[in-house]
């Protein structure tokens, strides 16, 4: 045991690599995803071996063949159906997966919901980069209104998912948002979704630079980010602004952006984040105005909402352990004699 | 006046009501009666796709039809030899194959002025002369059920939900049939409920006394015990006996069973069974859908237990493309279909084999899964196990035929001991020292190492993508593709040197005809075949198939045996494809697509037809 303990200390990112060439496109967002993962599972205290990272198919979804853990690659949309039946199996195992908004929401959109509510303890990385890059640049759930793509040369009539509204919808039980280039969040966010017990849904917004370059610019430049971003912190009133003068008020429902440098507001009377509180997070989920609209609220980062609720894998193991401790454990020969016989001379 | 008893060979019984009426629950409780008493029996229920098909109507008749005797049964027979109907659409819906002189039973309350409209009748076809043929015996079984219960504090309603224990309790009578096996089951049942226990007793012991007591009665049927080898049996369904087979697999495996599903008829009791027996270590997951279903099995499997998905024929097209992932993952995984009538949702509780194409083909690409098919109720049992036995050893997923005659038919079991039951080996891939695994890597069988998550040294990725041979690496090199195309079906051809021989159930080793069967026409063909050699002195063989792919080795020399070739088939000619295509011979098809079974005689014609035909 000690030598298995000092292992999985002495762990670094290299040892997350594979022989495999990494082969998204250069400048691609995943790429510093897989480097925040490969820099944050060391840390996490599990061997190698205990960890599955399951996926789907998109660009997003090639990320198991890069990771020297146990992996499949499974087919489109599905990687959360497996993962749960792989969690249900065997709840000592670290379950991870790597989806896109085309393989979570689209077409694996069903089993998503499902695992939400099950609340199997698996983490879910929802890549989103508001297109399909693996089919070469068609619209997905997540794309504005009115995007132009190949499949909408004049524009998309799709009204776009909100991933984080979605999840908490689903009663998850962990929701965050993060962002390829805020490495050190990114981190945070993945420590803080192995930690919890349950699904956590961590959507982590990811530039496509070939089919959508720039789609998150607002909330990735220097020179915006001040503005547009809030980001989360438990117990922490809602400040943003590039000189932290600004702040969100809860009038009633109804949140407000409030000026710190005018008379008589401090961040006392602001809202401060909670991360239980479901009311405030669904509210936090709908600060999803396009920054190109007046007077909208900034995107949010970080946790939105956290809560603790038995395990599907829990609750089937010990349903299991109580039918048996009623039941005493199966006797197959009384099974296969069944309730009635008669005997032929 | 006393009744003569009359002891009879063999005797079908028609149950026929309303969708409501209880005629399921009548006919299986018969059933356990008839087994406990030692008589073989075959049984067929038959209800429609609604839960409850507007009263009174043709659309809503539910009937169980069963067949038992002192002989061997192979089929839950042709023509009644008794109807019992509850109401005139029963009665319309099944007199058609009440024989000549049978004994109609019938419900005189459910041919009033509303029934005799609901079913289409202007005036009751029982005073037209029609009831002439038979021998009618009306009970006002409605009237007769509420005077028993006279006293209960049960409403109308209630009360008339045990007519059909009146009408079990008279059939045990003219049975000869003692029915304590049912008062155990109504006391375990309805434990709660002591009123409507006392209700349901009160109507089958009335009903019983009503046979004993009335003088218009005058013959009883004894039917002895069968002449069946020696033994200890029970009595099993067909889902019944497909889960009690996956049980054992599991356990005769060290596998913990997982099995994810997705309600659909006729293949859900396999859920609800498995559900039961969770102190066997039994997961059952009930999926949000098909793909999530099998999904979740190939994750369980991935994670070393043994994967199981049930449906039938609808949800074998969505489960298609996870087929094709377990075939590239080559992970154990066995794929359940009850088949029943399509395409599309079809005809849901009707029986149909004509998903064998599907099962052999339906999937993108090169895609060869093994097949196995059971031939009746009790047969689920070998069947199943032999096909979690291959997909284990084999690494790879196969597809387990079942149908809705089958799951549903019941029959004598001669059950086996668990130690007699061989085990299944398993073997995961350990590590090698500092060598890097190879995924791929193949063992005589042609098939790779299952490697678990959790051990040290096999981390290893695998996915749709295809493989390169031996390290498992993403490839796609054109010379690799073909190689490993072929590698797949030669792996699953290499299973049938794991598989026993094609053996002749019946008839001669070579000679003029062949009967080929696969599937639940087992019983038919096996009686049509015993008919015509022992009483009319033909020399007919009977071949019946559980490996449905790869087939059995010698299966090619064994059909070149025979001057003709007849295969019987309740599709629209699957197996004869595949027979013509693989062993160019010109075999011929018999094919009947009703949503019932083959009966005995329209084979027999058949058969009769082949033979003067091809003088």
């Amino acid at each position: 045991m000690m030598s298995m303990a000092t292992t999985i200390q002495s762990l670094t990112a290299k040892d997350f690599k594979t022989d495999q060439d990494v082969r998204w496109c250069p400048g691609c967002g995943d790429y510093s995803i897989l480097a925040q993962v490969h820099r944050t599972l060391p840390g996490l205290g599990i061997a190698r071996e205990n960890i599955v990272v399951v996926s789907g198919i998109g660009c997003s979804s090639r990320f198991p063949y890069y990771t020297n853990t146990f992996g499949m690659h499974s087919i489109h949309g599905r990687a959360t159906a497996i993962a749960s039946g792989l969690k249900a199996a065997r709840p000592d195992l670290s379950v991870w997966i790597v989806t896109g908004d085309g393989d979570g929401l689209s077409i694996g959109g069903n089993h998503m919901i499902h695992l939400l509510r099950r609340n199997f303890d698996v983490n879910i990385l929802l890549f989103n980069n508001q297109i399909y890059g693996l089919t070469k640049g068609q619209y997905s759930p997540t794309s504005e209104f009115n995007k132009v793509t190949k499949s909408t040369p004049f524009g998309s009539i799709d009204y776009p998912f909100n991933p984080v509204a979605l999840a908490i919808g689903c009663d998850a039980t962990f929701v965050a948002r993060t962002l390829d280039v805020e490495a050190k969040h990114q981190q945070d966010i993945l420590k803080r979704a192995h930690a919890h017990k349950g699904t956590s849904f961590v959507e982590i917004y990811q530039n496509c630079n070939i089919f959508n370059d720039g789609a998150f610019l607002a909330y990735s430049e220097k020179a915006s980010q001040p503005e547009e971003t809030l980001f989360l912190e438990h117990g922490k009133p809602l400040v943003f602004g590039a000189n932290k003068d600004k702040g969100i008020k809860l009038n009633g429902f109804h949140p407000e952006v409030m000026n710190l440098s005018q008379n008589g507001i401090s961040a006392n009377d602001l809202w401060i984040h909670d991360e239980n509180d479901l009311v405030k997070a669904q509210i936090l989920a709908r600060f999803f105005d396009n920054p190109s609209k007046p007077n909208h609220l900034p995107r949010p980062f970080g946790v939105f909402y956290v809560n603790q609720r038995p395990t599907y894998e829990e609750l089937l193991s010990e349903q299991i352990e109580s039918v048996t401790e009623k039941l005493g454990e199966g006797d197959l020969d009384k099974l296969l004699r069944g309730k009635e016989v008669w005997e032929i001379k | 006046m006393k009744a003569i008893l009359e002891a009879k060979e063999s005797v079908v019984i028609k149950f026929a009501g309303d969708s409501g009426d209880g005629m399921q629950l009548t006919g299986s409780q018969f059933t356990n009666e008839i087994v406990l008493g030692g008589s073989d029996i075959a049984t067929f229920p038959d209800f429609p796709a609604e839960i409850r098909a507007p009263q009174g109507t043709l659309a809503g008749v539910s009937g169980f039809q069963l067949h038992f005797g002192s002989r061997k049964i192979y089929t839950p027979g042709d023509e009644y030899d008794v109807l019992v109907a509850m109401n005139a659409a029963a009665y319309k819906a099944n007199i058609k194959r009440l024989k000549k002189g049978g004994t109609l039973i019938v419900n005189t309350a459910g041919f009033d002025a509303k029934n005799l409209r609901l079913a289409g009748y202007d005036s009751s076809p029982l005073q037209n002369g029609e009831g002439e043929n038979f021998r009618l015996i009306e009970i006002d079984v409605t009237r007769l059920t509420r005077e028993s219960l006279e006293g209960l504090p049960l409403g109308t309603k209630e009360k008339d939900r045990s007519k059909n224990m009146f009408v079990l309790g008279f059939l045990f009578w003219m049975y000869n049939k003692k029915m304590d096996s049912t008062l155990n089951f109504l006391k375990e049942k309805f434990s709660k409920l002591p009123d409507i226990l006392e209700a349901n007793i009160r109507a089958i012991k009335a009903g019983y006394h009503y046979g004993d007591t009335t003088e218009t009665f005058t013959t009883r049927y004894d039917v002895d015990a069968a002449d069946l080898e020696p033994g200890t049996y029970r009595n099993v369904m067909g889902n019944q006996a497909t889960v009690l087979g996956l049980i054992t697999a599991s356990k005769k495996s060290g596998l913990p069973l997982f099995y994810g599903s997705y309600p659909i008829t006729p293949a859900s009791d396999i859920l609800h069974m498995l559900a039961r027996h969770k102190n066997f270590g039994v997961k059952t997951f009930q999926a949000e859908d098909e793909i999530a279903a099998i999904c979740s099995a190939i994750g369980a499997s991935f994670g070393g237990s043994l994967g199981v998905t049930g449906t039938s024929g609808p949800g074998m097209s969505l489960k298609a493309e996870a087929m094709g992932l377990a075939v590239m993952l080559e992970i154990p995984l066995v794929i359940i279909d009850v088949q029943r009538g399509g395409p599309s949702t079809g005809l849901p509780t009707k029986t149909e084999q004509a998903d064998l194409l599907q099962a052999l083909y339906g999937r993108n690409s090169e895609c060869p899964i093994p097949v196995v098919a059971a031939h009746s109720p009790s047969d689920c049992f070998e069947s199943v196990i032999e096909a979690c036995r291959i997909a284990i050893q084999h690494m790879t997923p196969v597809i387990f035929l079942s149908d809705g005659y089958i799951a549903n038919g019941s029959e004598p079991w001669r059950f086996p001991k668990s130690n007699d039951i061989p085990e299944i080996k398993v073997a995961f891939a350990k590590p090698n020292g500092n060598e890097t695994f190879m995924p791929y890597q193949r063992d005589e069988k042609l098939s790779r190492p299952w490697a678990l998550p959790g051990t040290k040294g096999l981390e290893h990725r695998v996915g749709g993508l295809e493989k390169e041979n031996i390290t498992g690496n993403i490839s796609y090199e054109p010379d690799n593709h073909e190689f490993m195309v072929k590698l797949r079906e030669a792996k699953v051809e290499k299973i049938a040197d794991y598989i026993p021989e094609q053996k002749i159930e019946a008839g001669p080793d070579r000679g003029r005809l062949l009967i080929l069967g696969w599937g639940s026409t087992f019983g038919v063909i096996k009686s049509v075949v015993k008919e015509l050699n022992e009483i009319e002195g033909h020399a007919v063989a009977h071949a019946h198939l559980r490996y449905m792919r790869p087939f059995p080795k010698n299966l090619g020399e064994l059909l070149k045996r025979y001057d003709i070739i007849l295969i019987p088939e309740i599709n629209n000619g699957q197996l004869i494809k595949v027979i013509r295509d693989k062993f160019l011979v010109p075999a011929k098809g018999y094919n009947r697509i009703r949503g019932v079974p083959i009966t005995k005689t329209e084979l027999k014609e058949k058969a009769l037809e082949v033979l003067m035909k091809s003088v």
